[in-house]
Formats: structure tokens, sequence, C-alpha cells
């Protein structure tokens, strides 16, 4: 085979303009996205230095505002979702032994909408007026009332989904159609499945979202009433439409972790994934239940009884499938000849955290306790475990898992570890006091609060200055990793089982040009 | 070795046509979901008609009154309340607080409106009733929310609400809140007035309680 030929591309800022391989475009989705978690990261720090102490002193309130709502979309848009569509990009086709992705020129698109919507979505904060300031759920009637900085985010909110929506297509095509012969959908690895699962989620909640966006951009332009209650419209209808696919879009964002914990929890404990059928059966039940469940985040809306009732119970049964990954994982660990290498402190690290998160959850999933918790802290404790806990535990576990694969270079092991503690102990001091501010009634998105909560909220702010200097480190390994080290094996781990270990280290620019047989 | 390549383009070929024929199937998905996402707005609105919620009141007339039984068994209390949305230069205030019925008699009570303006501005009220399920049992004969108001310059107005609460409320309900947010309908005018400024005053505070919790 000429593999020298087919290793051949084009050079310097054309190569990324208009790739269409995956392994190019799924580079482009890290680097995109690690950029935006800066931008996002630097965010959160002007709100935690604000709320150093009571008062207001380091910024105005409605900047302030404009800095939680658009700390939140960045984070979600701009890095949550990209990053993992960047690790579906490089992994998915290596694992299930296909040349490419399916559709290469719309992966091409679907990557260089992000970089212009972003551009809109920053540029929102330096309109006259401001950028969208109130929280980012986007509730009319601010939503409707904002100046022009809103209609950049909502145009801005559009192409990131548009970009998704394209992403979930092409990796739905690819795991459908693209697989070895030989590579029964039962035998996929777990995190090809569970971006299949949530490549169909997106695919559902994506464009309900862009309906609910389309119809402010209506209400505040041409003259519609969806959410005007003077015309005969109702802002809780944005409510629901909006939760209709927020509640989804929160299983977008942990399920590939989940995937990822089930590729390294076994490889680190040497033995296959405990009850691999049921992690299935768990994720796409989970992906079932997340679409009739959005009621939760509006108890005090005002619903009747018999829907609270509805929401709490169907609420409380996600902790049904949930749990059977947690026991399946905690299983897999039994008995293992485990051994703890930075991929697998961030998937244990990641799985402990996550059920953290979790069981707030449940309590939050409580109708008559809810009454008290909406709006506070202990929200936003909570879905910070939730999403940090499993969504970028998991992206750092996968990326130090595959960093060697990707390189071809083995990655500095104690700057890993210590990479892995700092944040872990930056970030449970930022996020555990919260809990006890949230229970204790201090409301979120405020610049402002009552003296007794100072000192909780010192914790907090240092413990996000900790976090985030942290990562200077993640930056350093990663870099050195690119750039040179010891030369890593086609395996790299002694437990590792998959096709992506059977290429070398760095793999071929094209791989897998002839499928690989599966047994 | 010929054959074999010839073999492989042909495969990927019909690979191509499959992925194809796979993603506009999506990207029909995709948009059935979009229309889905549309199709939420009067499917709300049924729900919330048929099943009496979100405080939305209903209509009927005397006639069909009349032939109802009053239950004097029963005292009610109705509290009225109103407010003049931002952007609407109206002073507006029911003119009794409150009043005790008996489930079955239809009352009557006046709201008084001024235009504080300098010019004719057009008006709507939305009404709302809580707590929420006692909605379809609070029936309006006549009400200014029906109509839109057009109030000259400085001019005053007494305008009526009349209505019923049928003997269908449920017991355990001893009070019932009758509230009226006017808007100003004209969108510019709005802003003239300082619809603006009520955005801005939003920006500033927590607003996740758009419709609070109804008291009940």
């Amino acid at each position: 085979m000429s593999a020298d030929h087919h290793a051949e591309h084009p050079t310097g800022i054309s190569r990324w303009l208009f790739t269409t391989n995956h392994k190019d475009i799924g580079t482009l989705y890290l680097v995109f996205s690690f950029i935006m978690a800066i931008v996002g990261g630097v965010m959160s720090l002007v709100i935690r230095s604000e709320l150093w102490q009571p008062g207001l002193q380091l910024v105005e309130p409605n900047f302030f505002n404009q800095m939680t709502t658009v700390h939140a979309l960045v984070m979600i848009f701009g890095f949550a979702m990209p990053a993992f569509v960047g690790l579906a990009n490089w992994m998915i086709p290596m694992m299930i032994g296909a040349p490419d992705m399916a559709l290469p020129r719309m992966n091409n698109w679907s990557f260089w909408i992000l970089p212009f919507a972003a551009t809109l979505l920053i540029l929102s904060l330096f309109m006259p007026g401001g950028g969208p300031a109130g929280g980012w759920t986007i509730y009319p009637p601010l939503s409707v009332q904002g100046g022009i900085g809103v209609d950049f985010t909502l145009l801005a909110i559009h192409m990131l989904g548009i970009s998704s929506i394209l992403g979930s297509i092409n990796i739905i095509a690819t795991v459908l159609n693209m697989r070895a012969p030989g590579m029964t959908l039962m035998k996929m690895p777990m995190f090809a499945w569970t971006w299949l699962i949530t490549a169909f989620l997106l695919i559902a909640a994506m464009p309900v979202l862009a309906g609910a966006v389309t119809m402010l951009i209506t209400d505040r332009h041409f003259g519609t009433h969806f959410f005007d209650a003077a015309g005969g419209g109702d802002p809780v209808l944005f409510q629901h439409v909006f939760w209709f696919f927020g509640h989804p879009e929160v299983y977008i964002l942990v399920l590939p972790a989940f995937g990822v914990f089930s590729q390294i929890i076994p490889t680190f404990s040497r033995k296959p994934l405990f009850g691999y059928a049921s992690m299935v059966y768990a994720t796409a039940s989970i992906a079932f239940l997340s679409f009739i469940v959005w009621a939760h985040h509006m108890y005090t809306v005002g619903m009747p009884m018999a829907g609270e009732l509805f929401f709490m119970y169907s609420t409380m049964l996600i902790a049904v499938p949930t749990g059977v990954k947690i026991f399946n994982w905690v299983s897999t660990m039994w008995r293992g000849s485990m051994t703890f290498e930075t991929p697998m402190l961030w998937a244990l690290g990641g799985v402990f955290t996550f059920a953290v998160g979790g069981f707030s959850g449940l309590m939050l999933a409580i109708t008559p306790a809810d009454f008290q918790y909406q709006d506070t802290y202990f929200v936003v404790a909570h879905f910070h475990y939730v999403i940090f806990g499993a969504t970028i535990y998991g992206l750092f576990a996968a990326i130090y898992y595959w960093l060697p694969k990707w390189t071809g270079h083995l990655y500095n092991e104690t700057l890993g570890k210590w990479h892995f503690w700092l944040t872990t102990i930056g970030f449970n001091l930022t996020f555990f006091p919260q809990h006890f501010l949230g229970l204790a009634g201090m409301p979120r998105r405020i610049p402002d609060y009552a003296l007794q909560f100072t000192e909780f909220n010192r914790w907090s702010t240092i413990g996000a200055f900790f976090t985030i200097i942290s990562q200077l480190i993640f930056f350093y390994i990663a870099i050195r990793a690119m750039k040179g080290g010891a030369k890593a094996t086609d395996q790299v781990w002694e437990g590792a089982d998959g096709l992506e270990w059977t290429l070398s280290s760095p793999p071929p620019y094209h791989s897998f040009a002839v499928a690989p047989k599966v047994k | 070795m010929a054959d074999a390549m010839h073999d492989g383009k042909r495969q990927q070929d019909v690979r191509t046509a499959a992925n194809r024929r796979l993603a506009l199937k999506l990207a029909a998905v995709t948009l059935a979901m979009f229309g889905f996402g549309y199709a939420l707005s009067p499917m709300y609105d049924a729900m919330c008609k048929a099943l009496g919620i979100n405080g939305k009141t209903g209509r009927t007339d005397a006639q069909t009154v009349a032939a109802q039984p009053v239950d004097v068994t029963r005292t009610v209390t109705v509290e009225f309340t109103g407010l003049a949305i931002s952007g609407l230069p109206w002073e507006f205030k029911p003119l009794v607080k409150k009043l005790e019925l008996h489930p079955g008699e239809t009352r009557e009570v006046k709201y008084l409106v001024r235009n504080l303006a300098k010019e004719e501005i057009t008006g709507q009220a939305i009404p709302s009733v809580t707590p929420g399920e006692t909605a379809p049992h609070f029936k309006k004969i006549e009400c200014f929310c029906f109509t839109r108001q057009t109030l000259k310059p400085g001019e005053t107005r007494e305008m009526p609400v009349r209505f019923v609460v049928d003997a269908g409320l449920d017991k355990g309900v001893q009070t019932i809140t009758l509230s009226y947010s006017f808007f100003n309908i004209d969108k510019l005018s709005a802003q003239k007035y300082g619809g603006t400024s009520l955005a801005q005053a939003g920006e500033h505070a927590d607003h996740d309680h758009v419709h609070p919790a109804p008291g009940g």
C-alpha cells in the first residue's frame, strides 16, 4: 500500500481550514474548546472576585449578571460540548475500525461554524447595553426586552446548535454505517455507544431550543407574542420549551463522559467491563427518561399537584439506571489488579464527584424541598458537581488516557497526578461550601450577599483561583507531550483493549484504510 | 490487485450513498423536532385550557348563571388587585379591595383607571387568578379585559367586572385573588414611557421567578 502517499496533507493554515481528516478536526475541536475554557474560566474569576466580600466593589451589578450568563453559555456550548465532539472525532473512527467519519466535508463545516458563533457570543458583551444578563436560560421577559447584545447571543446559540446537530448527524452515520466487519453494535466500545445515544439526544433536543430561540427573535423583532402576556402569550411557555431541551442537554454533557469512564476503569482494573449490556440499556434509559422530567426545573411556577408529583417521581426514577452504571463500575474494579495512573485517578474522581452531584440532585428532585432550594447556591453547587464531576473529569481522564496515542509520547505522570489532586482539592473547596450557602438561603446570580455568608464565599473564591491556576499544569503537560518525551508503545497501557490500541502511536494520518477484522 | 482496488472503490461508493441517505433521514428528524418545539405552544395553551391551570379564567353569560343554584352555606373571600406594567403611564387600581360572596352569586366590582399621559393610549388588561386551580370556577360575565381600552389624555374611567364563582369550587378554598396586569399594546409607545428602563432595571435583578408560586 502507498501509505506515504496517504500521509501527505497540505501544510500551514490551509491544512486546518480545509481539512476533512477526523484527527485534524478532532484536534481543532479540542484546541477551540480549551480556548473557550480559558475565556469562561476568566469570567468565573470575575464572579468569584466580586463575591470575595459583601457589598459591591469590583464590577457593576449589570456586568456581574452578564458574567454569570456568558460564563455558563461559553462553558456549556463553547467548551464542554465541542470538547466531547472533538474526542468523538478523534476516537470513534479508530475505535470502530473506520477510515474516517462518515461525512468528512460536513465535519469540517460543523467545526468551522464554531469560531464565528463564539465570536458573536463574546462580541455581545461589547454592544451598547452589554451582553445578555438574564441568565443562560434566556428567560423572557428579560430576553425579549434586552438590547442588541441579546440578538448577538441568540444568533450565536443558533449557530452553536447547528454545529452540534451537524456533528451529531455525522457521529450517528459513522457509528451505524462505518463499523469494521464483525463489529456488531453489542461489541462496540462503550464510548461509541454513549456517543451514539448522545447524538440522538442532540438531534432531538437541540432543534427544540432552536425553536425557542427563533420564537424569542420573532417576539423581539417581528411582532409575535409567544411569550408576551400582553399579546396573549405566556413567559412560562418559554420555560417549558427551554427545559424540554435543557434537561436532555444535561445528559448530552455527561453521557459521553460516562463512556470515557467505561473505557478507562476496565483498563486500569485489568478486567473487562462488568455488565456491558446493562450499561448500554442503562444509558438508553437515562436518555429516554431525560425527555419526560423537564418541569423539575420549574416546580415553583405554579404547576398543579399532579404535575409536580409526576415530575418528582420520574426524576427520581433516573437514579435507577444511573445507579446501575455506578454499580457496574464498582463491580468492574472488584478484585481487579488495579493501578492508579492519572487517567484512572480522573475517572475515579469523576465517578465520585458525579455521585455527590447525583445525591444533591435527588434532594432537588423532591418538590417541597425544592421550593426552598430553588435559585439558591445549592443549585449552583449541584450542577457544578454534576457537570464538572462528570464532564470535566471525564474530559481530563480521556485526554490523559489517549494523549500518548495521539502524540506518540508519554506525558509526565508525576505532574499529571499533581494536576489531578490540585484540581480536586480546588474544585471541592470552591463548590462544597456553596451547598451550605444555598441551604442557608443565599440566592444565585446576585453580586452582593448578606454578611453571614462571607466566610464560605471566601473559601469558594480561594478555591476558584486555586482550581484555575492548577490548570496551567495541564497546559504545560499537554504541550510538553506534543513536543516530545519518552516513546509510547502501541498499546500504551498494560490493560488497554480495543482497536485504537492496535494502531501505532501516533496513528498514521489515515488509519484503517483497510478495515480490520473483528472477531 | 487492480480488481481488489476496483471492488474497494465500489464498496466505498455504496457506503457514501448509504451515509447520505442516513444523513438526510436524520436531518428530517431534526426538522420535525424543530416543528415540535413550535407545536409545544398551542399544546401548552390547549393543556392549560383543558385542565384549567395557569390562572386563565373562564367566561360565561347571565342566562347560564341565573340557572345555577347559589350555595348560601358557604362564604368565599375574593380579593382584587391590579398593576399597570411600566411602559403604560396609567393609574390603575380596584375600587373595592375585597368582598365576601356565596358561590353561584353574581357580583360586580369596579376598577379605576386614569391616563396620566398627554396623549391617547391603548392598553390591554391580562387577568390571572390564584390559586390557579380555582380559575375554571371563576367565570366573568363582563370584563374590561375582554376588549382593549383606549383612553384620551387625562381621561378617567370606572370599569366594571361582573363575575360569578361557581358552586363547583373546591370546598377547601376560602380566598381567591383576581389580579390584572395592564399592558401598553404599542411597543414604541411602551418604550417611550419607560419600557426600556424596565429592561434595565430587570437586568439588575435575579429574575428566575418570572412567575412566582401562587400562594395557596
